[in-house]
């Protein structure tokens, strides 16, 4: 780009605009970072079952830790894809009732079939990307609202999953491994074994430290991830600059599936058995770590990390109630709060980001 | 003009004329909606490094034009050139990559995206082998805030979310964008129409400097004070039609402003204003406000 004419020395004037610009310092920058809340209640909640007489050995513990963990990893490997189709702009409420459906197809097809733990695997991954393109076609093709469109996936899914179960698995929802077909030690050391002895970390904390760190950086550092941001905030002045918004949008659905395959993987090879059920009523869950995580509801705004520790806090309430020898359901009330607490923030944060100053 | 004609000469083959051909010009174009006319055998032209206004009320057809000019949809009848050539855009992406770029009035940025993710929306600079790749945000972030200075924009911080930035900041952001991403022709639907009067001036300021720059503009408008001290040409439009097409010394702003808003009503209005002792020219653009109000209700009955 060459420029013949210099600009014009005019520039004085435009330092009018300026002078209103208030002046960003290192901590209003730290306070305008979506996951800032999230990371707040994290910790609160951890000092909370940390300082508490009753929990407060077992919390300070490494098997408090895994066990927090154990139930957080179950939220957050998906509550990370499901906060990046929030911040593009959709839900995804079929992806609960994903991860028990792609377990059980994983057992069927080793039952009934025999084929090579692998090879269910694989086509369970198959299946959970051709239901994401099914929910991201129908999503962007029809212009429907993405709560109605995969609560619609959810239950029919779920209502697949189940008859077909009980259709081939004489009446039982729940299906196990009966014979050896081949690939069960891989698979299983690879999905729900675990790291180190004594303690021992399930491998599943790892695939979700994993997700984390790689959709953070798609998010941040990736033209997708501009293209996630852009598709979400506002879809018709993404598409004028050239974003491919639907395109976007199918892939994050496809994303979400496939995670959820991914926790149906390591379910089934924990124990080599799998229930129909699975995993229904958990897509509120993922919704509820991402939102508590700073993403909005109406999209275009929100981080990877704030998903993470949302799962965390969910991870932590239902985990340290027990420890603490409160009756479990509390758990459930605290998580209440804290999503509308969440939502308040959010809101807050995205009126005054919307806030045109003319 | 010396600017425009050199960058004809390079992008220029047909030199069968004797000036450099206009760098997108639209001849007698007509736009049917059913059996309403949008537009009837409208002409316009920009040049290089000049600023050419379409000004007219609301429903006289400006937004079909713009839509004909941005590959939106192509015209019923009539021909576009681009330096002379017949072109026919087969979608906004194809008239972008002849050079055309449209920046909407409340389409141009994302509100709560920052400043430097706006910027480069959808031609984001990566490095990186294969499909692994990544954004370079400190080569963005560099570009960036030496694009936006060349327009007398200094961001402080890049990370700053578009939405709290001024109406006018916004606009100049996606002025600058354009200008960056090589468009030679820019064409800006209504950049000042939800502006204060000083926003609008900076926002005018930026046109002035992207056509100082070599780039054709072309200003949409319903604001005769806006376009006038910025315009080259100036093409009125009214319920469709051409209602004429000047250079700037072919027109005085009062006869500008008289042709946008139908004559009878204005001359109505300024006559009762006299009446009423109004010297203040800020009055006058009341007046001429009170007039288009007139005719677009008079429109739409």
């Amino acid at each position: 780009m060459s420029v013949t004419t210099q600009a014009e020395p005019p520039v004085p004037p435009a330092a009018g605009a300026d002078e209103r610009a208030f002046s960003q310092r290192r901590l209003t920058r730290v306070f305008r970072r979506p996951e800032l809340g999230a990371a707040l209640a994290a910790l609160a909640i951890f000092l909370l079952f940390a300082l508490n007489p009753t929990s407060g050995p077992i919390w300070m513990s490494q098997a408090g830790l895994i066990g927090w963990l154990s139930e957080a990893w179950q939220f957050g490997i998906l509550a990370v894809p499901v906060g990046l189709l929030m911040i593009g702009g959709e839900f995804d409420l079929s992806c609960g009732v994903m991860t028990g459906a792609t377990g059980i197809m994983m057992g069927l097809l080793a039952n009934g079939l025999g084929w090579n733990i692998w090879l269910c695997i694989a086509a369970a991954l198959v299946f959970s990307v051709l239901i994401g393109l099914f929910n991201g076609l129908l999503v962007t093709k029809t212009k429907l609202p993405s709560f109605i469109v995969t609560l619609a996936t959810f239950f029919i899914l779920r209502g697949v999953s189940v008859g077909l179960t009980e259709l081939l698995n004489s009446n039982s929802t729940i299906v196990t491994v009966l014979g050896h077909p081949g690939g069960m030690a891989s698979a299983k050391a690879v999905f729900s074994g675990t790291v180190g002895s004594n303690p021992a970390y399930p491998v599943a904390i790892l695939w979700w430290v994993v997700i984390t760190v790689v959709g953070t950086w798609m998010l941040q550092r990736t033209t997708f991830g501009n293209w996630i941001f852009a598709s979400g905030g506002d879809a018709n002045a993404a598409r004028n600059v050239g974003v491919p918004v639907n395109r976007t949008k199918i892939l994050l659905f496809i994303g979400t599936a496939v995670s959820a395959c991914l926790v149906g993987a390591i379910q089934f090879t924990q124990g080599y058995s799998a229930v129909a059920e699975e995993g229904a009523g958990y897509e509120l869950f993922y919704i509820v770590a991402a939102v508590v995580g700073g993403c909005l509801l109406t999209g275009g705004y929100g981080s990877v990390i704030g998903a993470t520790l949302g799962a965390a806090i969910i991870g932590m309430a239902l985990q340290g109630v027990i420890y603490a020898g409160w009756p479990s359901q509390w758990g459930y009330t605290f998580l209440g709060f804290l999503l509308l607490l969440g939502v308040v923030v959010n809101t807050f944060i995205y009126r005054r980001a919307q806030r045109a100053r003319r | 003009m010396s600017l425009a004609s050199q960058d004809m000469a390079t992008t220029g083959g047909g030199a069968e004329d004797e000036q450099a051909p206009p760098l997108l010009e639209a001849r007698n174009i007509s736009k049917y909606y059913g059996s309403v006319i949008a537009l009837k055998d409208v002409s316009l032209q920009v040049h290089a490094g000049e600023v050419t206004c379409v000004l007219g009320d609301n429903g006289a057809g400006k937004s079909s034009l713009i839509k004909i000019l941005a590959g939106v949809f192509p015209p019923d009848a009539g021909e576009l050139l681009l330096s002379g050539q017949p072109i026919h855009f087969s979608g906004p992406r194809s008239a972008r990559s002849h050079g055309i770029a449209t920046v909407f009035q409340d389409l141009a940025t994302i509100p709560l995206m920052p400043v430097w993710r706006n910027f480069f929306l959808g031609q984001e600079p990566t490095s990186g082998i294969g499909p692994l790749r990544w954004l370079s945000v400190r080569h963005a972030l560099g570009v960036m805030r030496e694009e936006l200075l060349k327009m007398g924009i200094d961001v402080r911080d890049p990370n700053q979310i578009v939405g709290t930035l001024s109406g006018g900041e916004r606009q100049a952001v996606a002025i600058a964008r354009a200008v960056y991403f090589g468009a030679k022709v820019l064409i800006l639907d209504e950049p000042t129409s939800a502006l204060g009067v000083r926003q609008s001036g900076i926002v005018l300021r930026y046109v002035v400097q992207a056509r100082n720059l070599g780039r054709g503009v072309i200003l949409v408008t319903h604001n005769p004070h806006h376009a006038y001290p910025v315009g080259d040409r100036f093409v009125i439009l009214q319920r469709g039609r051409l209602m004429g097409s000047y250079l700037k010394d072919e027109i005085s702003i009062e006869e500008l402003t008289r042709l946008m808003a139908g004559g009878e009503e204005l001359a109505q209005l300024s006559h009762e204003l006299q009446r009423l002792g109004a010297d203040q020219p800020e009055l006058l653009e009341v007046a001429a406000t009170f007039a288009a109000e007139a005719d677009d209700g008079a429109l739409e009955t």
